[in-house]
């Protein structure tokens, strides 16, 4: 481990606590702006966090050391899989902690404590959150994952940065399979981060909530976690796209510069795809709680064909 | 990796969106939709053998891709929306299993075609033979959807998405067939399509529904 690769990371953690929250802030303002409503400040989601960690944290009477300690799990787990998806450059020390399949997996543990602490407390809300959220989470994981085998298929390799290196450096091929995963994959990523189609971030309407449903008993600095580590996963799902599927301007070696060049790209393609998510968002409607499951199952379906199409038409390649 | 040519990987790119609108029609529940997608199934076919005409200079694809383009992405959808306008169809096209299980049977089709193709194509030695296995995924996937879809009119979709299917196995394995065949196949296809247009009227004037169970009930006296 040298001594660049750890300023590397550790420059990429603190890059991935300060945007994440930015990121909420910038798909928030254009879905108002596409819906013609009024916008929020682009820095609203820094005001609530400030605002929540001034606050002081109200517990049920029913609660144990589990709800207590959930936020700081969930918190914990989105920053460490910020840390080992590649965002700026692909010399990452923690590399190596985890691979892709790992890396669902610290996504899993995050899902299962929240779900936890959801119905710790034995509210009906919190339950019947934690339900859901483990209905979605179910289907969403093996999605996921064919969609992270279609990607090591190529790259030989289940190492996220090896597979970033080899899909930045080959010379430019179209891919039918990575077209196939990459829709699996932004299916994946609507369900996993509460967004439009299966859950609705803005609103806490009893019927239909998923994620809102599971966090109502938190408060002051319980609550900025979660929220804040809500916008970590937004943010790591996002770059771990952008890894997937567009690699391009990723920094390798050690190299100052490269960085500083990362960092522009990053946010320009976290910018345009804030653009899309809130677009797609904006022109869909969020289907009931049981289409879910065949709004996942085409996810999966997707990832399979991507497979499929691999063993087929690439496999000669 | 670079050794595969442009056009190869064109032609593998519109093979897969091919395989992909053939689930897309699979899924989709209504019928004006379901319409659409194949007439941009019928335009990615076109442009497919439009790649495979310019990379192998053969000029009867150019005469096929041109009658793909006007039978099956313009003329026959443009006859099934009015079609669809005439006769009033609102309702949801329902089907006998539900969408998940369909995909799912789609996904074990494709698995099943894949297999078969494999041996196949590589006895073939045209720049296309890779899409093999996926034309033949796509006749299969329109087979299911002929089988499980009650209605008409998603019935006939699935045998005209068939002769796309069949079509796009014969561009891949001998660039394409003989034109008089091909201009016969195109004739019929286009013949069928009206004849069962006007079967259509007489179902529902029948029964008051293109529900093709309805038919079962026929008998001679």
């Amino acid at each position: 481990m040298n001594l660049f690769g750890t300023f590397g990371q550790l420059f990429a953690i603190a890059l991935a606590l300060v945007l994440a929250p930015l990121l909420t802030g910038w798909v928030n303002l254009c879905r108002a702006w596409l819906q013609n409503r009024s916008a929020p400040p682009l820095l609203q989601p820094y005001y609530m966090l400030h605002k929540l960690f001034l606050k002081d944290v109200v517990l049920a009477h029913g609660a144990s050391h589990l709800f207590r300690f959930a936020p700081f799990v969930v918190f914990g787990c989105m920053a460490l899989a910020c840390a080992i998806i590649p965002t700026l450059s692909t010399d990452l020390p923690l590399a190596p902690a985890a691979d892709t399949i790992a890396l669902v997996g610290v996504f899993g543990l995050a899902r299962i404590f929240i779900s936890l602490a959801a119905m710790d407390i034995g509210t009906a809300f919190g339950s019947l959150g934690g339900r859901r959220e483990m209905l979605v989470g179910f289907l969403a994981e093996p999605a996921l994952l064919m969609v992270i085998f279609t990607t090591a298929m190529i790259s030989q390799s289940t190492s996220v940065a090896t597979i970033v290196e080899t899909l930045a450096h080959r010379d430019f091929v179209i891919y039918p399979s990575l077209a196939f995963a990459g829709i699996a994959f932004t299916f994946v990523s609507f369900a996993e981060n509460a967004r439009v189609p299966v859950d609705n971030p803005a609103t806490h309407l009893e019927l239909t909530m998923i994620h809102e449903a599971m966090i109502l008993e938190y408060s002051g600095r319980h609550l900025a976690l979660i929220e804040w580590a809500a916008s970590l996963k937004l943010y790591a799902y996002s770059c771990l796209g952008l890894a997937l599927f567009f690699p391009w301007g990723i920094a390798e070696g050690a190299s100052v510069f490269g960085l500083l060049l990362a960092i522009p790209a990053l946010v320009a393609k976290l910018a345009i795809g804030g653009v899309l998510l809130a677009g797609i968002e904006t022109l869909n409607a969020k289907v009931r709680i049981f289409r879910a499951p065949e709004f996942l199952g085409t996810a999966f379906l997707f990832a399979v064909l991507g497979l499929l199409v691999r063993l087929l038409l690439e496999s000669r390649v | 990796m670079s050794a595969v040519s442009l056009s190869t990987q064109l032609i593998n790119l519109f093979a897969s969106v091919i395989l992909l609108l053939a689930f897309a029609m699979l899924a989709q529940r209504r019928v004006l939709p379901l319409i659409n997608l194949f007439a941009l199934q019928g335009l990615t076919l076109c442009l497919s053998t439009l790649v495979v005409a310019f990379t192998t200079g053969q000029a009867h694809l150019y005469g096929s891709a041109a009658l793909t383009l006007l039978l099956k992405a313009m003329l026959l959808p443009w006859i099934l929306h009015r079609l669809v306008r005439q006769l009033q169809v609102r309702a949801d096209v329902e089907g006998l299993i539900n969408i998940p299980a369909t995909m799912i049977a789609g996904i074990v089709l494709v698995m099943i075609a894949f297999n078969v193709a494999l041996p196949i194509s590589q006895l073939s030695s045209t720049i296309s033979r890779g899409t093999l296995g996926i034309a033949l995924a796509t006749v299969m996937l329109a087979f299911l959807m002929m089988i499980i879809r009650t209605k008409a009119i998603p019935q006939v979709v699935g045998f005209l998405a068939m002769e796309n299917g069949l079509f796009l196995a014969a561009t891949s394995a001998t660039y394409g067939m003989p034109m008089v065949v091909e201009l016969g196949i195109a004739l019929d296809v286009l013949v069928g399509v009206i004849i069962l247009g006007v079967f259509f009227f007489q179902i529902r004037e029948q029964f008051d529904s293109l529900d093709i169970r309805n038919l079962e009930k026929l008998k001679e006296h």
